[in-house]
């Protein structure tokens, strides 16, 4: 790997990675877990690349991909749009945005700085995969296999706490809420309804 | 924003680079596998996986239609958003199954193609999907049965030797957990609420039960490229049972719906309820061909 193809990557990745989401404009792509991969590669075959001259971005072929949240989540297309029209106007001449699907996308892949940002604005973070892991955590845990996951039949029990006055008398109101990724909920000590981030 | 009319003050703005204006023309980013290698892996025939991600495809686009139908008349306004959270999710599977059968057939069909220009016996679904909504009982029935027996053939799916289908499987298989989970709710909630709530649901079960059987019962080619749905039948049962006995509710033992001569709906033989579906999801499209917005 060349040193300058490096930074090449490193500064496009920047500027992808300042994407907000459209639905969540507190989080940029890159917290939501959302922009997978960055490439730069010099446009044309040539490899003009060096340490000492790295590819200016008007030279650059980028390539962005990213991964979605939900099957139909219909910002993906805003999604793609936003992060071309970025890379454009910072002076890429030759960009590509692409999907990978494969690793699914889980809310685990939001960052901790997401996690930081969601609750600043109110809106409840998902756990996040040590905190689910712990041993106070519901159960539902799916073997994989042909065999359905095992079914929790009782109401949910790990602990929300209230991203507005931090109180942890709270309950779900609906699991589906103003979009694919939200539910809502209530707290019953401050009573304001907060949305929250469904596990997945 | 400055006019009273969202469209109009939209196409009046600014389009560049960050104003308001480019959400009034879409975004020319329509495809829902946009850069997936879509190479057919050596060893998987192409017209079977075709017909593979048509049947599964179908399945998803037409019972998406039928949660859709349930806005403006659920019980609750959070039913209505769950309702159609749920169809969302479908939908989304749908647009990339469709497209993936269109491209692995070579024909290179869109999902536009598949969705709004085929005709009824030519869609592959299983006929419990087309059935109307009825009740929201039966729709809870419906969705429990279809959930359930779905989320188990995504999780098989998961390591399915097409990697469009298996990533389509693996993210599938999590929001149907979601979806079988909304179902069981409710199933529980109205098995064990009242005398006529508990009669509700059970009539809603015993009206759906003889659709669940054509899901375990394979077609040649779900033999040749995917998982023998057979081979689900018992754990998919073990799981309704521990569901309907947690509600109280009895595991109806009706016969399955009959066949055309073995044929159904993976055949493209329908229940005359199709027709009407499909004549509401294509009439649009139909009405003003290659339209855009």
């Amino acid at each position: 790997m060349v040193t300058g193809t490096a930074t090449a990557r490193e500064r496009a990745w920047a500027v992808a990675a300042e994407v907000p989401d459209p639905e969540l404009p507190m989080l940029t792509l890159a917290d939501l877990g959302v922009l997978a991969e960055v490439e730069v590669e010099a446009a044309g075959a040539v490899p003009t690349a060096t340490a000492e001259a790295p590819v200016a971005p008007a030279e650059a072929a980028v390539t962005a991909w990213l991964t979605p949240t939900y099957s139909g989540c219909p910002a993906v297309a805003e999604m793609a749009a936003d992060v071309d029209r970025r890379l454009r106007a910072a002076g890429y001449a030759d960009v590509r945005v692409r999907l990978r699907l494969d690793p699914a996308w889980s809310t685990d892949l939001i960052t901790a700085e997401g996690r930081r940002k969601l609750a600043e604005a109110g809106i409840a973070p998902p756990r996040s995969a040590a905190e689910r892991a712990a041993p106070a955590a519901s159960g539902g845990a799916s073997p994989r296999g042909t065999a359905p996951p095992l079914l929790t039949l009782g109401p949910t029990r790990h602990l929300v706490a209230c991203p507005l006055c931090g109180g942890t008398d709270t309950e779900e109101l609906s699991r589906f809420g103003s979009t694919a990724c939200k539910a809502l909920w209530r707290c019953r000590d401050c009573r304001e309804p907060f949305e929250r981030v469904k596990e997945i | 924003m400055t006019d009273d009319h969202v469209y109009l003050s939209l196409s009046e703005a600014t389009p560049e680079p960050e104003g308001e204006g480019r959400w009034a023309y879409g975004t020319g980013f329509a495809d829902p596998l946009l850069g997936v290698d879509t190479a057919v892996p050596a060893g998987l025939d192409g017209a079977d996986l075709a017909a593979y991600c048509l049947m599964l495809g179908d399945d998803a686009l037409v019972l998406s239609q039928r949660l859709i139908e349930w806005c403006t008349r659920a019980p609750e306004l959070e039913e209505e958003v769950a309702l159609a959270n749920l169809g969302l999710d479908l939908l989304g599977q749908a647009r990339q199954l469709l497209t993936r059968a269109g491209q692995a057939d070579g024909s290179g069909r869109t999902e536009d193609d598949l969705a709004y220009w085929r005709e009824e016996h030519e869609f592959r679904n299983v006929r419990l999907v087309e059935a109307p909504n009825g009740d929201f009982a039966y729709s809870i029935a419906r969705l429990l049965l279809f959930a359930t027996a779905r989320g188990a053939l995504y999780e098989a799916l998961a390591g399915h030797a097409d990697p469009v289908l298996a990533a389509v499987a693996a993210r599938g298989a999590k929001e149907l957990a979601y979806h079988r989970e909304y179902a069981t709710a409710w199933t529980l909630r109205l098995g064990d609420g009242t005398p006529y709530s508990a009669q509700r649901m059970q009539a809603g079960l015993d009206a759906v039960w003889p659709l669940l059987e054509e899901l375990f019962t394979a077609h040649p080619v779900e033999l040749r490229v995917g998982v023998d749905p057979a081979t689900l039948r018992e754990p998919v049962l073990r799981s309704l049972a521990a569901v309907l006995a947690e509600a109280g509710l009895a595991m109806p033992e009706v016969p399955g719906l009959a066949t055309i001569g073995g044929r159904a709906g993976r055949d493209g033989v329908h229940t005359e309820e199709l027709g009407l579906l499909l004549a509401e999801l294509q009439v649009l499209a139909r009405a003003h061909p290659g339209a855009t917005w």
